[in-house]
């Protein structure tokens, strides 16, 4: 078949007729989590902190969201951290540099609202901490006095500590099991003591499990410090066509994929949002279990 | 003359038994012979002014096709069809023949009218069944680029026009399968998905380019696009599903029809686990509404085992708005109808399933303004329907990403974006839209229709630069 008519040479990263998606790396961050690059410039181009994108392992996978991480836009990669939960991320945990990536597609979401608040804390948990990076990296250009902090059960469950420290002006650690931050467990915990020692904070970012997330919102609601969670609803196409991943917000119901996935922790109706993560838990469980 | 023997009675279509095919995914009528088509076609009477032309929506000239394939010239008849409809193996399937064509039959006004659908469809399949199509010989490249946002039967068909006329053609489409709501929302049993993939290959054959994975409004704006292209068609439906907004909409088990639909067609959740996306199967699923959505809902929920699949309508069938032969399908395939039946909330229990739809009663009124008697709910006349799966099927608009990202793009109510009717342009320079984005939730046939009217008018503003 000849050339389509007016076709000439590309680059490798054209937007406008981008070539499948492949994975360039894949590296172990912490036992079940796993960081995924993979060469997607369309994405590249115009990724910004906060936003996610919609992957599928293989062509008879499921469409799942993961927050992105980081990137390189001249290069045209996209890293996203993925933690080993169930049969899609098991495969995608699986993928090995050359793999195509049958479906990456992203940006998707709005972009974390960034402006010079004053000092913000950037919270991230499990998985949450690929997320909550290009958020604190973010804040920082911004003129923000930034404070990670980094939490997971264990000390040997986190990572990029030194990332999060070439972002930030102070890192501070929580885990169950107090292998690294000293005597505090649960990152709430740490917020609410700053908080109640009258340690200046002007806001939240918060990203980790949904049940993080509503406890940090919990902890800061009686001082009335905005925090910002990025919600974590099951979803489909990520677009705003089909409704999986409506959230109730402030009594009023939106849908993750397009209002967010970023909104105020103080206005979510938290229990809504972890039953309607339960709805497929035997599916998962089975799908899984094969 | 001879007076023509009337034929009172359509050649009928054969068809998978109702209590096998709730089994299966397998489309339900089997297709004519060409015995059976010749018979049908020949039932045609020939009028003088024949009042299927005028009921087509895009005008095909039936009567011509009718006699071609009467005479056995099945190749003439598909050729004529082409001329004007680009996708006749779909709307052979899927229009409203009984609103359209057929409506106006003469030999409808007294018998059954001729069945123009079935007689467009076997056409169709008979060329498909020829082989591959031959790519057509294309002008010379105009050195014009086109940029098609949304690979469904209004993006197919300006694609396919365009390409014809030597322009470079990309087609974007946010999803990882080409046909829009072809793929994600017409269920397998109503338009087989090897279908919309052989329309989209011969689009792609002739030259245009597809580019999946790609949601114009944010991986790239309408704007960015107009840098590289010359022309950009919108051609992105209506997929913003509506709400009832009554209580416990958000209880699991509650579905929108577009969420349900595209677990069921395109992940294709009626095979999991060999597909990984689930989907509730409940035993009792009710689909809220009454158009070819809500049916292909209720008749999706028969073919994943539910025992028993109920429609909701506030009105009576004579509104219900889904074609006839949909109706008339779920009927024989075991939907109930719960009709001049009103919602007004959902409840659940305490792990936040759905377990009840609370109804009113209602009785019809005044016709509103679609012309339709409005559904008056008969106060204190509140029941409960216990389920496990509800359905909202009432309804979509378009999706709004692509207004919001496009500043200077005019979006009218229900943000249905404001065009033309002359050209489908659009109030920005450059930029065309039709199908349902332009006209909210409507067919396949007038996407089609106004894709035609886009692609003439993007193909003379490409050689004049007049806008």
């Amino acid at each position: 078949m000849s050339a389509p008519p007016g076709d000439s040479a590309r680059h490798a990263n054209d937007p406008f007729e981008p070539g499948p998606v492949t994975v360039v790396r894949r590296e172990t961050l912490a036992p079940n989590v796993e960081l995924l690059t993979v060469h997607a410039p369309v994405v590249a181009r115009k990724i910004r902190a906060g936003q996610f994108v919609i992957l599928m392992a293989d062509a008879r996978g499921e469409r799942i969201p993961l927050t992105v991480a980081d990137w390189d836009r001249e290069a045209g990669i996209v890293s996203c951290v993925v933690m080993q939960v169930g049969t899609s991320t098991y495969r995608l945990a699986a993928l090995k540099p050359g793999d195509v990536v049958p479906t990456f597609v992203g940006p998707l979401g709005k972009a974390i609202d960034v402006a010079a608040w004053g000092t913000v804390v950037c919270a991230g948990g499990c998985y949450g901490i690929g997320g909550i990076f290009p958020v604190a990296r973010a804040l920082k250009e911004a003129g923000n006095r930034v404070i990670c902090l980094i939490e997971g059960r264990s000390k040997f469950l986190l990572y990029w500590m030194d990332r999060m420290e070439a972002v930030s002006d102070r890192v501070l650690f929580a885990t169950r099991d107090r292998s690294i931050g000293g005597d505090i467990r649960d990152g709430h915990d740490v917020v609410a003591e700053m908080l109640r020692t009258g340690e200046r904070v002007d806001r939240i970012v918060a990203i980790g499990c949904t049940f993080m997330m509503y406890k940090m919102s919990e902890a800061t609601r009686p001082f009335g410090v905005k925090t910002v969670v990025s919600l974590n609803p099951i979803m489909i196409d990520g677009t705003g066509m089909c409704g999986a991943c409506r959230v109730s917000v402030g009594g009023e119901t939106k849908f993750a994929c397009v209002d967010g996935p970023d909104f105020d922790g103080h206005l979510v109706d938290w229990d809504l949002l972890l039953a309607r993560r339960k709805a497929y838990l035997d599916a998962e469980t089975d799908s899984a279990e094969r | 003359m001879a007076k023509k023997q009337i034929v009172p009675t359509k050649t009928p279509m054969p068809e998978q038994e109702p209590g096998e095919r709730i089994h299966n995914y397998e489309e339900v009528p089997f297709g004519f012979t060409p015995e059976q088509a010749m018979a049908e076609a020949r039932r045609c009477l020939e009028c003088a002014k024949p009042g299927c032309m005028q009921g087509c929506p895009v005008n095909i000239d039936i009567p011509g096709f009718l006699k071609l394939v009467a005479d056995g010239d099945f190749r003439g008849a598909i050729n004529l069809i082409k001329e004007t409809n680009a996708l006749p193996a779909v709307t052979g399937r899927v229009c409203p023949q009984e609103e359209q064509c057929e409506g106006p039959c003469q030999l409808g006004k007294r018998f059954e009218p001729v069945g123009i659908g079935r007689l467009e469809r076997f056409a169709a399949d008979w060329e498909a069944a020829q082989g591959e199509a031959p790519i057509p010989e294309l002008p010379p490249p105009t050195g014009k680029k086109v940029a098609v946002v949304g690979s469904g039967p209004a993006g197919i068909t300006v694609a396919a026009d365009l390409v014809r006329k030597g322009h470079h053609v990309t087609i974007f489409e946010a999803l990882h399968e080409a046909g829009g709501v072809l793929v994600y929302g017409i269920p397998e049993f109503r338009l087989p998905k090897v279908i919309v993939e052989r329309e989209v290959q011969f689009v792609c054959r002739m030259g245009a380019k597809l580019v999946k994975n790609f949601v114009v409004g944010t991986s790239a704006t309408v704007d960015e696009l107009l840098e590289e292209f010359d022309a950009v068609f919108l051609g992105t439906g209506a997929g913003l599903p509506w709400f009832l907004n009554i209580p416990g909409e958000n209880l699991n088990g509650v579905y929108t029809a577009n969420e349900y639909l595209t677990r069921a067609n395109l992940m294709k959740a009626y095979l999991f686990p060999e597909y990984d996306t689930p989907i509730a199967r409940g035993r009792r699923v009710l689909t809220i509404g009454g158009g070819n959505v809500a049916m292909d809902a209720a008749r999706t929920a028969l073919r994943l085992g539910a025992p028993e699949s109920i429609i909701v309508y506030r009105r009576s069938r004579d509104e219900m708005p889904a074609r006839a032969e949909e109706i008339h399908h779920a009927e024989q395939e075991g939907v109930q109808f719960n009709l001049l039946t009103a919602p007004i909330a959902l409840h659940g229990d305490a792990q936040g399933s759905v377990k009840e739809l609370e109804c009113l009663r209602c009785e019809l009124g005044e016709p509103d303004a679609s012309g339709r008697r409005r559904p008056v709910p008969i106060k204190d006349s509140n029941f409960r329907i216990p389920c496990d799966v509800v359905v909202l099927s009432i309804g979509q608009s378009p999706n709004p990403l692509i207004p919001q990202t496009t500043p200077d793009l005019a979006v009218g109510k229900y943000g249905v974006v404001t065009v033309d009717a002359e050209t489908m342009k659009t109030s920005k320079r450059g930029v065309w839209a039709g199908g349902d984005v332009a006209t909210g939730g409507a067919t396949v046939i007038l996407a089609m229709g106004q894709a035609r009217i886009a692609s003439r008018s993007i193909d003379e503003y490409l050689g004049t630069g007049a806008w």
